[in-house]
Order: structure tokens, then C-alpha cells, then sequence
């Protein structure tokens, strides 16, 4: 059977919608709190370093059970997180040498316990490695029970704690002011990372998990302002991406889940960064481009004003020439918008036959508040 | 013999590991102290996308072209989060967590996409081939060498030269940028200048010890050595060593256990790590709970001493200046008490009289140290 019709088995299509949709709106959820609390490389350190815990999980076991592989994964990223913590609190390092040190020699770990599986017998029914680039097609029915039952822990632990998360993550001093539990209240946000990372493991692989974890989260940011929207776009975005990119990836021959599920989700973050309402980069360049042209105006109107002043004459024909000696060449448009609106009027001044303005009396009004003193 | 030598597949492949473990370890102890470690782990992850993309340009995969070709992906990495993050829509560390994951994915999916052309695996990306090196050989001077030995060679002669020769000013650019700046010495160009080699190096240890394992070879040594001295040439020479004892080590176990090579090395790098995080001499987790534990028995003494001077004139001395006050009176366990009366009388600064404590010439000259440090009741 080909793959496609493999796809379109109800049952199959089905598991592998559902199963994609429920990590990457989990993993995006909880990757809201890893971009807002500036841990997004901790997210990256954990997903690497929950190699050897999916490895030493299928060599505890046996055989490819779900269970064991991710219960090995989270102590496996519950002891990453930490050691990332004893190695900052400990030592002088800083704290990016620390993840450094975590993602590497964890990650060596789990190649070398992966070696190590590959020798025994089942590994390849197990099919380990759809763990490193992430493997959707490969989520059984069965698996479904279990990652709805970690959403479900991750999600009511976070609606119970709702407050007290929000609180500490954007302002951990007055959390601590207020006797919050705060060290508690981070391990157990760390936490719920760390398990959103394991149970999208599956979907995007050990290696890529990160994006899956900050993407989302990132494109949200730009288009809402408030912590309780931001958790829920990143979810639909998680959600979006996992499930485009698991039907990609299971159309196509030997296509992994995660890096396609990555690029989806990047592409949804490069559309928010430039197009997101108020924030986007186009909004931004508008914005600019709109002050610029008023301020360009504005230095216009003051020089011709400065000129009718000096001539003690309020109609006083000022060549071109004359505003660019005094404040350089006004930017292209920048005259001609100025006497559309009326502030200054083209008039000739012969014999000279280069462009000449005055400033109209709304010209003077405009140029008078522009400058904070109205004169009687 | 020396052409034996280059014909044994071990020393080959342990020379891989030492040439990579040498350049990772020079480039990374100033990646370590500028605090730029986790760059290293998008660089190593984007020379995948340059890896794939020079091979579909120039259907090269070894060589010059490709070095430099897949090392400026590396260093597309970085100019790209640095651009993202200067735009403040997400923070740096969030930028450097999307633009790699976005060029590795899609260096992934080309591979696959080529995977009829191309003779690289999505695996061996990550664990490398490093027991393989020796297969493809270049003739030089009559001696076959293998390709990644020589290529490997040549980048830890130019990052040894860069090191060593610019060695002031990366110090001070690490140290002090802003006094780097002033005196025109460029800290923004020397450290992308150490990025642009992090990834030259990067692509050249690739097919030997994989993407993901080469940022072991960059970050550990280094911060390994940074807790046994606090020097950098000392530090510099300390990773080197350590990644070589790596290598060696992480080679002779793999063999033994039939495990990874490359992925044994790296794990290496970790056990020296964690041997130094717990025993290193000064900042060892070991050293420092020992320190702590002299300077509080340290302290018990001088209160001991303190408590014996205050009532040893006193009517209440009887009652005072006995072990059981230092358990009733100053609430503490009667091991501490103990141990603090045995370093008085260890040191000298206590004596005792029948069931009683007595100062002795050097611990009243404590005592009187303690509450007059300045000697003033002497002169008055």
C-alpha cells in the first residue's frame, strides 16, 4: 500500500490529525511561558537532552512503549533542567555555557545508549530514531490515551495555577514580595515545558522540538497583548502547524514530521513579524515612514517661516534654493505635498525664473503651533 | 613507520578526535568566556542547510568550497538572529531558537528530498562516521592520508594562528569590550570573526563527529578548564588537554562497549565536567562545602572563645564556661559543641580545669582581639 492511501484510511488520518493537533496546541500553549520568561534556549537544551531518557526508556522496557519512552524522556529533561540550575547556582559560568554543556553532553549520552539499543533485537520495530527528526504517521491509537492525559495534567495544573504563573512570569520580584512560592511556582513552570516537550517529541523530534516549543508563541506575541490570548493563539498556531505538517510529511515518501512542522510554524512567525497589526514590521515601516514625512514638513514650513521673519515681510517670496542652504534638500514630494494642503503657494518673482513659495496665512498657523508659540 | 602510522585505522581515527577536540577547545574557550556558548549550537545546526545547499551549487562535498560554502550558513545563523533580535519583536534568545531550527529543517528536508544524489543520511548528521574517516585517503608525499585529517589539520593550523596571534585582543575583547571599542580594536568583528571559524571548524569536524556533537568539543572542555583555573592561557592549555584525554579515553571505552565512537568522545568531555564541577581544587562543589565546613568549625572557636572571655571574671563562670552552656545556653547540638571545644583545645586557645573551660594566654589574646580589634583599652 502506498502511503497516500495509507493516509486516507479514516482510522489513520484520524489518529495522526488528532494525535498532531493536541501536541503542537500543547507545546505551543506552554511555549508561550519558555518566550516570555527568556528560556527558549533552556527549551532547546531540554529537547536535546531528552535523548537518553527516550533511549534508556526503550531499553528498560523492551520494546516501543509509549509509556516507559516518555516517562525516560521527562526525568531525562527533569534532570537537564536541573543540572542546567546546579551549574549556574555552583560555578561561575554563565548560564548559555551551562545549556551548552546540558544539550551537549546529554545529547553525546543518548547517542552512545542509541548505539546501544540499535544492537538489540526490536529497535527497528521501535523505529528510535522517528524520535530525532519526529515521526506523526508513526502515532498509534493507543498513544492517544496517554498524550491526552499529559495535555489534560499540563492544562489543569496551569488553569489552577493560573495567577500565580502570570504573576511570576512577569514580575517574579513582587511575587516574592507577596510570599508567593516563587523557586516552586518556576520549577513547576520548567516543569510543564519540560513535559510539553516529551509528549511532542513524537511530532517533531528531539532535535527540532524547540521551534515547536517557541514559534508559536513568538508568532502570537506580535498580534495580541494579553497573557490569556497569547497562550490561546499559540496553541491554534501549535495546532495549525503540527497538523499541516503531519499530513506534509505523511503524503510524502520518507519525509520526518519535524522539520516540516518547523517550517510551517516559521513561516507563520515570518507572516506575523511583518504583517501583525501594530507590532508587524510593515505597520512599523508605515508608522515611520508617515513620521518622517511630517517632521520633513514641518522643518520645511519653520524655514520659510524663519525667512519671511528676517525679510519682516509675511509673504515673503523664498526662492527654493534658499531652504536648501538652510536646512538641505527637502526629500522628494515633501513641496509638493505642502502646497496641497495649502500652506504654501507657488508665485513668480521675475525676473528670476527659479521656483519661489510664500507661506500662506494657514502655512504661518501651522508653523506658529509647530513651534509652541501662538503670536497674537 | 611513519607511514604505518597513517595506515592504522585507530590512530587515524583517535587523530580525527584530537584535531577536532584541539580546534573546538581554542575557539571555544573564548566562545565560553564571552558568553557566547550557545551560538555555537545554532552555528552546528545550520551548516546543514550550507551542507546541502553548496552540494546542490557545486555537487561538491569535501573540499575547500565546501568548507566555506556550508560555513557561511553557519554564519548566516548568526547574522539573521542578530538581525531578528535587533528588530525587539522577540528577544535574543528567541530569535537565535527560530532562525536555526527554520535552516536545519529545511536543510533536512533537501536532504531527503536528494537522498538518491546525496550521500549523507539525516542520521549521520547527527552522530557522525567518524570510524570511517580512514576510508577516503588522499597520496601526500607518498603517505596516504585520510581527507578529514588533512582538512582538519589545516583549520586547527589557521584557528591556532588566528588564537594565538590575535591572543591580546580577544582577551581584551572578552574582558572589556568597551575598552576594545574605544582603543579601535573591533569586539563586535573579532568575535564574528571567532563565529565565521566556529563554523568553518564546524563543517570540517562534520563528517567526523557529526553537528551535534561537535558543540561538546566546543563548549566542555572550555568551561571544564574554567573551573580549574581562573587564567585563560592556563584555561586555553587545560581544554586542549581535556579534550585530548577525551578523545583517547571516549575511544578506548567505545571500543569496549561497541558503542558510538564520536558520541562516547563527547560524553567523555562530560565526565571530565562533572569530576571537575565536584572536586575541582577551588571551586569544586566538593572543595567549597569543605571550606565552608573549616570556616564555621572556625567560628564555633572564636564564639567559644568569645562566650569562656565574657563571664571568665564573672560570678556566673562556674555555670558559664562548662560544656553543657554551650548546649544550654548558646542552643547547640552536642556534636558542635564537641567538635568546637576539641578545636579550642587543638589550637591551644582552651584549656581545661576539672569540668571547667579555662582561656589560655593565646586564647585570651583572641578574645581581646574580638572585642577590642584596635587595642584601645591597651593604650588607654
Amino acid at each position: 500500500m502506498n502511503p497516500l492511501e495509507l493516509l486516507f484510511q479514516p482510522g489513520i488520518v484520524q489518529t495522526v490529525v488528532l494525535g498532531s493537533a493536541l501536541l503542537g496546541s500543547l507545546a505551543g500553549a506552554l511555549g508561550a511561558f519558555a518566550v516570555l520568561r527568556q528560556q527558549s534556549l533552556l527549551g532547546d537544551a531540554l529537547s536535546h537532552a531528552t535523548l537518553p531518557g527516550v533511549c534508556l526508556g526503550f531499553l528498560v522496557a523492551g520494546t516501543r512503549d509509549l509509556g516507559a519512552i516518555l516517562l525516560g524522556a521527562f526525568l531525562a529533561g527533569a534532570l537537564a533542567a536541573l543540572s542546567v540550575m546546579l551549574i549556574t547556582r555552583a560555578t561561575r559560568l554563565k548560564t548559555d555555557a551551562a545549556l551548552g554543556i546540558v544539550l551537549s553532553v546529554f545529547f553525546a549520552v543518548g547517542v552512545v545508549l542509541l548505539t546501544l539499543a540499535q544492537g538489540r533485537p526490536g529497535a527497528a520495530q521501535a523505529g528510535l530514531s522517528t524520535f530525532l527528526f519526529g515521526q506523526a504517521a508513526a502515532i498509534l491509537r493507543a498513544d492517544l490515551w496517554i498524550m491526552g492525559g499529559v495535555a489534560a495534567l499540563a492544562s489543569g495544573t496551569l488553569a489552577a495555577l493560573w495567577k500565580e504563573v502570570k504573576l511570576v512570569t512577569f514580575d517574579p520580584d513582587y511575587a516574592r514580595a507577596l510570599g508567593l512560592p516563587v523557586l516552586a511556582i518556576e520549577a513547576t513552570i520548567t516543569l510543564l515545558i519540560a513535559l510539553a516537550i516529551v509528549v511532542g517529541l513524537q511530532l517533531a523530534g528531539v532535535i527540532l522540538m524547540v521551534a515547536l516549543l517557541i514559534a508559536p508563541a513568538a508568532a502570537a506575541r506580535q498580534w495580541v497583548q494579553s497573557l490569556g490570548a497569547m497562550v490561546w493563539l499559540s496553541a491554534a498556531f501549535g495546532a495549525a502547524a503540527g497538523v499541516t505538517g503531519a499530513l506534509i510529511s505523511a503524503s510524502a515518501r520518507g519525509l520526518a514530521t519535524g522539520p516540516v512542522v518547523v517550517l510551517v510554524a516559521s513561516a507563520v512567525v515570518l507572516v506575523s513579524l511583518v504583517a501583525a497589526p501594530g507590532r508587524g514590521l510593515v505597520w512599523r515601516w508605515l508608522r515611520e515612514a508617515r513620521a518622517r514625512r511630517a517632521i520633513a514638513g514641518r522643518r520645511v514650513l519653520a524655514a520659510f517661516q524663519g525667512i519671511a521673519e528676517a525679510h519682516g515681510d509675511r509673504t515673503y517670496p523664498t526662492e527654493e534654493g534658499m531652504v536648501e542652504t538652510l536646512i538641505g534638500r527637502p526629500a522628494p514630494g515633501v513641496m509638493d505635498r505642502l502646497e496641497r494642503d495649502g500652506f504654501i503657494r507657488r508665485v513668480d518673482h521675475p525676473p528670476e525664473t527659479t521656483r519661489h513659495w510664500e507661506l500662506t496665512e494657514k502655512g504661518h498657523a501651522r508653523a506658529d503651533r509647530e513651534r509652541g508659540d501662538r503670536k497674537p | 613507520m611513519i607511514a604505518a602510522f597513517f595506515d592504522s585505522p585507530d590512530a587515524m581515527i583517535v587523530l580525527t578526535g584530537l584535531l577536532v577536540g584541539t580546534s573546538a577547545a581554542l575557539l571555544g574557550t573564548f566562545l565560553v568566556l564571552g558568553g557566547r556558548a550557545m551560538l555555537t549550537d545554532a552555528i552546528a545546526h545550520a551548516i546543514v542547510f550550507g551542507i546541502i545547499v553548496t552540494w546542490m551549487l557545486t555537487r561538491q562535498m569535501a573540499g575547500p568550497v565546501q568548507v566555506i560554502g556550508a560555513a557561511l550558513a553557519g554564519m548566516l545563523t548568526v547574522v539573521l538572529s542578530e538581525a531578528l533580535a535587533r528588530t525587539r519583536l522577540v528577544r535574543t534568545d528567541a530569535a537565535i531558537g527560530l532562525v536555526f531550527p527554520a535552516l536545519f529543517s529545511a536543510g533536512i528536508i533537501l536532504i531527503a528530498l536528494n537522498a538518491r544524489h546525496v550521500h549523507i543520511h539525516a542520521e549521520s548528521v547527527l552522530l557522525g562516521e567518524i570510524g570511517f574517516v580512514w576510508l577516503d585517503t588522499v597520496t601526500l608525499a607518498g603517505l596516504r592520508i585520510p581527507v578529514a585529517v588533512l582538512t582538519l589539520a589545516i583549520v586547527l593550523a589557521v584557528n591556532a594562528a588566528f588564537v594565538l596571534g590575535l591572543w591580546k585582543e580577544l582577551k581584551l575583547a572578552t574582558f572589556d569590550p568597551v575598552l576594545a571599542a574605544a582603543l579601535g580594536f573591533a569586539p563586535g568583528l573579532m568575535f564574528h570573526a571567532l563565529l565565521a571559524l566556529t563554523s568553518v571548524t564546524a563543517v570540517a569536524a562534520f563528517d567526523a563527529v557529526g553537528a551535534i556533537l561537535f558543540i561538546a568539543f566546543v563548549i566542555v572542555p572550555p568551561a571544564t578548564a574554567f573551573l580549574l583555573t581562573r587564567r585563560v592561557g592556563r584555561m586555553a592549555a587545560l581544554a586542549v588537554l581535556i579534550a585530548m584525554a577525551s578523545c583517547v579515553a571516549g575511544y578506548a571505552l567505545a571500543l569496549r562497549w561497541d558503542v558510538s565512537i564520536a558520541g562516547m568522545m563527547a560524553s567523555m568531555t562530560g565526565a571530565f565536567f562533572v569530576a571537575a564541577l565536584l572536586l575541582a581544587p577551588e571551586q569544586g562543589i566538593v572543595a567549597r562545602a569543605l571550606h565552608r565546613r573549616a570556616e564555621r568549625a572556625a567560628n564555633d572557636a572564636r564564639t567559644l572563645v568569645a562566650h569562656l572571655f565574657t563571664h571568665q571574671h564573672t560570678a556566673a563562670r562556674d555555670a558559664e564556661n562548662t560544656a553543657r552552656a554551650l548546649i544550654e545556653h548558646l542552643r547547640w547540638p552536642e556534636t558542635r559543641a564537641r567538635a568546637a571545644i576539641l578545636q579550642g583545645l587543638d589550637r591551644g586557645l582552651v584549656r581545661r580545669e576539672g569540668g571547667l573551660l579555662c582561656l589560655t594566654e593565646k586564647g585570651e589574646a583572641m578574645a581581646r582581639g574580638i572585642f577590642d580589634p584596635a587595642g584601645r583599652a591597651q593604650r588607654g
